[in-house]
């Protein structure tokens, strides 16, 4: 028995199949993976992400401190309710955890961590704030649900009163406002446009009955992985974890070196890594048929790399992966799934974006 | 529910065997297989000829979640194999005593399906592994 969402009951009772993740029982899918997949790429979807983990930040140097904590740089925040990605490091630049961090006001900034790294982030967190008098506040009263695809921000808009949807109809991509109890998100994890509502726990049941009667498809974590894969974004704990860095991981884009005097944890470390840097991630297309998965070994003529995450993508109707490989690894590999090596190309993620293969097949 | 049909013979590895007119059988995955498995994508059958041995690895099945073997429930010849399962994997999870059939296989002994575990004696097990 694990941690439960606040939406635990309404999963169980609609047949959801109930699988653990990050310590919770969580619905993998509630019949069919592929079709709430391609629900969420064709119309809309809802997911149940309350078990990722809201921490509120409060006091007067919190943005002095987040630019000491995150190797990107919150500077780069300057509207209220804006958003960004980041990861927050180790001394030896290893990643602790992936992270949304919301600019709020300059004295309240918004986490939103990892379920099954909760602990570990709330002790870092708070082992670093100390000096910067930060508070540091587990949000346990709320729930967030997902809604995504092209048509989930007007289904979910209908839920807001009258006074709320003009202001959520007009967020900019990658931005939040707290509009009466509700902070509304425009963020995802699935290559999609939509919403992440941030919602009293209370009125979850209520919020997700709502979006089903808007015509919103209940969809499982198990969608919501081809879903990011798809998107080529990175999973904690696959694509990286404190043994790897975020410049082999795909995440150097989300590493802020520039101004140069900013001191980040990590940073003295990442410096290293730049100059010497030996592998990448890339995506991997399956060309021979068979299915790709996680862990599998690849042959490239510079090396073995590894399958860092691999399924099928029901856009695609291929399989592919995101890999980590020798640098300047070539176009063509072969990879080791269960005695047989077949052959995959390497392509650069995303596979898909907004509904669109990107990828030729 | 899962369905169980009474005229088939069931293996603890949750294959099924259906005992064709001219003595050939024929062999599946079960529907709490496929509902277990999830949604399948990829279907890997035996060639016609191979010679398989009773508890035998001889097909793959891969669902969105994971790879699982399918073991030979009984020794003999392939026959023939589903070839529509190449491109419709989901006839599997849609149809699995029907359309979703993996192989057929000359056995090695008449009448050995006679060994295997009987629908009633299958339900029991299930019921078992789920406690």
């Amino acid at each position: 028995m694990g941690l439960k969402t606040p939406l635990f009951d309404t999963h169980a009772s609609s047949g959801a199949k109930i699988v653990d993740f990050g310590g919770f029982d969580m619905p993998l899918h509630y019949g069919s993976q592929i079709e709430e997949h391609h629900r969420v790429r064709n119309d809309a979807g809802v997911f149940d992400v309350s078990h990722m983990c809201v921490i509120d930040l409060k006091g007067p140097r919190t943005r002095e401190f987040l630019l000491y904590l995150l190797a990107n740089d919150v500077a780069k925040l300057r509207a209220p309710g804006k958003a960004l990605y980041s990861c927050m490091l180790n001394e030896q630049a290893g990643v602790i955890d992936d992270l949304i961090v919301y600019f709020l006001s300059e004295d309240g900034f918004r986490l939103v961590v990892n379920a099954g790294t909760r602990d570990k982030d709330l002790a870092w967190i708070r082992a670093q704030a100390g000096r910067f008098g930060v508070d540091v506040i587990e949000r346990k009263d709320l729930a967030i649900l997902a809604v995504q695809g092209p048509n989930a921000r007007d289904k979910a808009l209908r839920l807001l009163p009258e006074a709320h949807r003009a202001a959520a109809a007009a967020l900019p991509v990658f931005s939040g406002a707290q509009l009466g109890d509700w902070f509304v998100a425009r963020t995802g994890y699935t290559g999609e446009d939509g919403f992440e509502l941030l919602i009293p726990a209370t009125g979850a049941p209520k919020a997700w009955a709502d979006l089903l009667a808007q015509g919103v498809g209940p969809a499982g974590l198990g969608a919501r992985d081809t879903l990011r894969l798809e998107a080529g974004m990175s999973l904690y704990g696959n694509e990286m974890d404190e043994a790897e860095n975020p410049i082999e991981s795909g995440l150097a884009w989300t590493v802020a070196f520039t101004p140069a005097d900013r001191e980040f944890i990590g940073r003295a470390a990442l410096l290293k890594i730049r100059s010497d840097q030996r592998r990448q991630l890339v995506g991997l297309l399956l060309t021979d048929r068979g299915v790709l998965r996680g862990h599998q070994t690849v042959e490239t003529n510079r090396g073995p790399g590894s399958i860092t995450s691999g399924g099928f993508s029901p856009t695609l109707n291929r399989s592919i992966a995101l890999a980590r490989l020798p640098l300047d690894a070539g176009d063509a590999v072969r990879v080791d799934v269960r005695g047989k090596l077949l052959s995959a190309r390497v392509v650069r993620p995303p596979f898909v974006r907004n509904g669109k293969p990107l990828i030729s097949l | 529910m899962v369905d169980v049909p009474s005229d088939l013979k069931y293996t603890k590895s949750h294959e099924w065997v259906r005992t064709l007119p001219d003595g050939r059988i024929e062999v599946g995955i079960t529907d709490h297989a496929q509902a277990a498995l999830g949604d399948l994508v990829f279907v890997e059958v035996p060639a016609a000829g191979r010679g398989l041995a009773a508890a035998e690895a001889c097909a793959v099945v891969e669902s969105v979640k994971a790879a699982s073997d399918v073991y030979s429930p009984l020794g003999g010849t392939v026959s023939e194999s589903n070839s529509k399962l190449a491109d419709s994997p989901e006839l599997l999870n849609q149809d699995p005593y029907g359309a979703g059939w993996l192989m057929r296989l000359q056995p090695s002994a008449p009448a050995a399906a006679g060994s295997l575990l009987s629908a009633a004696a299958y339900l029991k097990f299930l019921d078992e592994e789920s406690d």
